[in-house]
């Protein structure tokens, strides 16, 4: 499957990838404006690590063997069947975290905005296309692909 | 003279010419000057410096009948000359590089004296006017030659006069051309490098240079002189076998600024024949025509009918093909 | 401390309506002039930091930035101005003199603008490249006064050539001056379009080596980086004697610069300031470069061909000359427009003569000694597009080199501040927060399509003048008319004025 891979090499440390990762996922995904002025603003769930020089973006890997969905209490978080996502199912969520603890590279969030869930990389699937992340990384450091 | 008669639309009366080899038997060996003077004052002057290079065997002015649409000739002469051998050896020249020198020293620096002819048995005849009159006007039908090139000018860029007429010759060379090519001044100023003085600021007297240049000055054969002026495209070159392809590559490489750009076709004449060639596009007509032992190249196909009812074989030839026509027993240009 | 007199020379509009906090312009800042202000939650700008360059205002997301010129104004004076005082007190408070980056910015005359083409109408037909062959090859490199032909088949092989798809080179920027991304970036795109970039004085990084066939390897005054290797990596050797924007003097790469990669690729300690000396000191004489020359051919066995780099001077035409009967195979000629990353300001703004008419007088002065056809001639130095190209060209050029072309196709946006070492775009500086910021896959790109679209318009001005191969414009000047020149410019430049 797709996935999102960062090139460390070339990622310029700008954070453009958390915030149009915010404004996709917020209630107003094509104003950047509103989406940060109004209502309830998401967390990013793509955070760039940093120990300068170096820098990059990291969010869910989507594990073909994903340990989140293992450790998972509800069965909230789970892989979907067809596109091999691994998503949460925010309605089932009830922010126990234990999938925070178990993600082997710290890709899930917790989000406290409102209602306590864990939150992290869907790969905009909901947007069928090129996730926000990577369309708007002004150096190509975030790059869509299938890879071995 | 009734094929260019008939090509009358291509010209507008200021300019008309011929260049006619094998003419003048008796002088084989001398060099045959026709020169325009605008005045008995100009002749006085640069006769002098004709008598003090060359030995002189035969003045003359050049006979010429009275015709109707011919006004305002100069004065034209023609001498029969050697170079003077003492003048010669001090020059340290080759004796056709004196011949050259010489003629541009009058072209350029004599005013009101211009040597439109300069070979050996050959003359090339000019002036303002339709080619038909200006044949008329020189009574061509007395000569016999066995290359005849005639030509007759829509000029444009420069001014029709005596000497802008065509051919232009140098030498043996003479040129009619056809065109305007938009290589001028590329052409000219490597040409000025090596002496040449463009004086006429005509693309024809360039091309003439050129062709001195590549075959007299570098030796090169007609068919590597036509692959520099005419030089085939890259991607024709990229598909050649090694060997050509490295000499044709030099060429464009060395003597790229000689390439002739823009719409052309013309007509080089020497002693040994004649090459007809068109830009290496084809931005202009041109057709060749054989029967016997005769080879024809005009503008238009009828040009050709007009004299050769029945020609054997016509075609047109390519962009940059040449059409080469050699004595017989002759085997270069 | 005492008062510093500058004020700030840009103003940072941030549109409050738009901005969202996010602080991107705050990460992207080397000169740090916009900081987030953590105790009342929004980022806030300090004027007197800006330089200018944009960074900020391309990747804000809101679009919320402008910058502006400050609008401090002192009182109208037909002498004193602006420049003038501020650089007094820049020295009174420094005692030292001023530097700058890329070229001149004074209003000197670019003749290229005073410069038309000819197009073809009725008596010769326009040719449309979109239909008809239109070629842009070209050879750089010593021509022989004749070939040696046997059985109409070349005898003797030519001297070595540099082949080029288009004629525009990138020019000499060292790695050291710019970045390895940057240097990364102009090798790639030479290599996709069959053209050559030029290491620069400061050696070629052992990443690069594999771009060999598309290099020209520079040696200066300063020798950094040149042993048998290197010279035998490139195409061409170049020897650089001047630069356009500083002519009569050598170059200063700061020791905050040279980092290891950088002190290795110069072979020079790291950290320490490479500073190459104003003359080469083995070359006091024309005489002496004829030896240089020979020298680096004899290293290289005679298969590359070498090319002189001057700064065009007063007497360029013959300096040049001189070059060409050294043994030289291409003159490179650098106007005083030309950019760099470092320079006295006095030296960039008041030493050299325009490239157009060094150009004019090189080619004209070597066509008098019937020369012009044995060397090549490149010249440099504000080539903005590709009219300027097709001007040069028929003024004469061979080819020409690009530089801040090139740099701004990569994303410079001429802030002039290269020589603090701070680019925001990761271009001129070595910092490796900075010089990640420049990708070199999108800097290949970018240089490659720049000079694609360049050789796309150039043939279209060839076809528009009847003109289906470069080398039929090379010093074709009836197809340049001047505009508002006099006649001194017109008879220097062998052009007539528009209308005769």
């Amino acid at each position: 499957m797709k996935r999102v891979y960062a090139r460390e090499e070339v990622c310029a440390g700008c954070k453009l990838c958390e915030v149009h990762c915010i404004v996709a996922h917020s209630e107003y995904p094509k104003d950047i404006v509103k989406a940060f002025k109004k209502g309830i603003r998401p967390v990013a769930r793509v955070i760039v690590e940093e120990n300068r020089p170096v820098s990059f973006a990291l969010q869910c890997r989507h594990c073909d063997d994903a340990p989140c969905t293992k450790a998972c209490i509800t069965g909230a978080m789970h892989r979907d069947p067809e596109t091999g996502v691994v998503v949460n199912e925010e309605e089932r969520c009830v922010g126990c975290w234990t999938c925070i603890l178990a993600c082997p590279f710290g890709a899930i969030k917790r989000d406290e905005t409102g209602r306590k869930v864990a939150s992290k990389c869907d790969l905009c699937s909901k947007n069928d296309g090129v996730p926000a992340c990577v369309a708007h990384c002004p150096n190509e450091a975030l790059v869509f692909e299938e890879r071995n | 003279m009734k094929s260019i008669a008939l090509m009358h639309d291509r010209s507008n009366g200021l300019g008309g010419g011929f260049a006619a080899y094998g003419i003048y038997p008796e002088y084989a060996d001398h060099y045959a000057l026709h020169v325009f003077y605008d005045s008995l004052a100009h002749r006085a002057a640069a006769e002098e410096f004709i008598n003090e290079h060359f030995n002189v065997d035969a003045s003359e002015m050049i006979q010429t009948r009275k015709v109707k649409a011919i006004t305002n000739s100069p004065l034209i002469w023609r001498y029969f000359v050697q170079p003077k051998k003492n003048r010669l050896l001090a020059s340290e020249l080759t004796e056709e590089e004196y011949m050259v020198q010489c003629v541009m020293k009058i072209n350029s620096c004599y005013d009101g004296a211009y040597i439109f002819s300069s070979g050996k048995n050959m003359g090339a005849f000019k002036g303002v006017g339709y080619p038909e009159d200006i044949g008329e006007f020189f009574r061509l039908d007395e000569y016999k030659g066995y290359i005849w090139t005639a030509h007759g000018r829509f000029p444009t860029n420069t001014p029709g006069w005596w000497g802008g007429a065509h051919p232009f010759t140098l030498l043996d060379w003479s040129i009619v051309h056809n065109g305007e090519i938009s290589s001028y001044d590329a052409n000219a100023r490597f040409l000025e490098m090596f002496g040449y003085k463009c004086t006429l600021q005509t693309d024809t007297e360039v091309i003439t240079y050129i062709f001195d240049y590549l075959m007299r000055k570098q030796g090169l054969s007609i068919e590597l002189a036509v692959a520099t002026v005419a030089a085939p495209l890259w991607k024709e070159i990229d598909r050649m076998e090694e060997g050509q392809k490295e000499t044709i590559k030099a060429l464009r490489t060395v003597f790229g600024s000689l390439l002739v750009n823009g719409p052309f076709s013309i007509i080089l004449g020497t002693r040994n024949g004649i090459v007809a060639l068109n830009d290496r596009i084809k931005l202009r007509n041109m057709v060749a025509a054989t029967k016997g032992d005769f080879l024809y190249v005009a503008s238009e196909e009828s040009g050709i009918r007009e004299i050769c009812p029945d020609p054997e074989e016509v075609w047109v030839p390519k962009g940059g093909e040449p059409v080469i026509g050699l004595l017989e027993g002759v085997e270069h240009i | 401390m005492s008062l510093d007199y500058t004020t700030p020379q840009f103003i940072i509009e941030r549109n409050r309506d738009r901005c969202i906090d996010c602080r991107v312009c705050v990460n992207q800042c080397a000169n740090e002039a916009h900081i987030y202000d953590e105790e009342e939650g929004r980022v806030v700008s300090d004027d007197s930091r800006c330089v200018d360059c944009h960074r900020c205002v391309v990747l804000c997301p809101t679009r919320a930035l402008s910058v502006r010129k400050y609008p401090l104004e002192y009182k109208e004076h037909g002498t004193w101005t602006a420049r003038d005082i501020n650089a007094i007190y820049k020295q009174a408070a420094t005692g030292g003199i001023l530097l700058t980056g890329m070229g001149t910015d004074r209003n000197y005359r670019i003749y290229w603008d005073h410069l038309l083409l000819n197009a073809s109408q009725v008596t010769n037909p326009s040719i449309d490249p979109l239909r008809e062959p239109m070629e842009l090859k070209t050879f750089l490199g010593r021509k022989p006064e004749s070939l040696v032909i046997e059985n109409g088949r070349l005898a003797e092989k030519l001297p070595p050539q540099l082949e080029l798809e288009v004629p525009v080179m990138f020019s000499a920027m060292s790695f050291g001056s710019i970045s390895l991304n940057a240097h990364k970036s102009l090798a790639r795109a030479a290599e996709e379009m069959g053209t050559y970039f030029n290491t620069g004085e400061g050696g070629l990084h052992r990443e690069l080596y594999r771009y060999g066939q598309n290099t020209i390897v520079q040696v200066a005054s300063g020798r950094f980086g040149v042993h048998q290797d290197y010279l035998n990596a490139g195409a061409a050797i170049e020897i650089k004697i001047g630069q356009g924007a500083k002519p009569g003097i050598g170059g200063h790469l700061p020791g905050e610069k040279v980092g290891t990669e950088v002190s290795l690729t110069r072979m020079i300690p790291r950290g320490s300031d490479a500073i190459s000396p104003a003359p080469h000191h083995d070359i006091y004489s024309i005489e002496d470069l004829r030896q240089l020359i020979f020298s680096l051919k004899e290293a290289t066995n005679y298969e590359k061909p070498v090319s002189v780099k001057i700064a065009a001077v007063h007497n360029v035409a013959a300096i040049a000359s001189g070059i060409a009967r050294a043994g030289a195979d291409i003159i490179a000629i650098d106007g005083f427009r030309a950019g760099t990353g470092a320079t006295p300001l006095r030296t960039r703004d008041n030493v050299g003569i325009p490239i157009e008419l060094a150009l004019a007088a090189v080619d004209s002065r070597l066509r008098e000694e019937g020369i012009r056809n044995q060397v090549s001639l490149v010249i440099g130095g504000t080539i903005r597009n590709s009219a300027d190209i097709v001007k040069a060209i028929a003024l004469g050029a061979d080819a020409v080199y690009i530089g801040t072309s090139a740099l701004i196709a990569l994303g410079c946006h001429m802030c002039q501040q290269c020589f603090t070492g701070k680019c925001n775009w990761g271009i001129a500086t070595q910092d490796p927060n900075l010089v990640k910021r420049l990708n070199p896959d999108i800097g290949a790109r970018r240089a490659a399509n720049l000079l694609r679209a360049w050789a796309h318009e150039i043939k279209e001005l060839l076809g528009g003048m009847g003109i289906n191969a470069l080398e039929s414009l090379r010093g074709n000047r009836l197809m340049l008319r001047g505009i508002n020149l006099t006649t001194k410019e017109l008879e220097i430049l062998g052009v007539k004025h528009a209308g005769e």
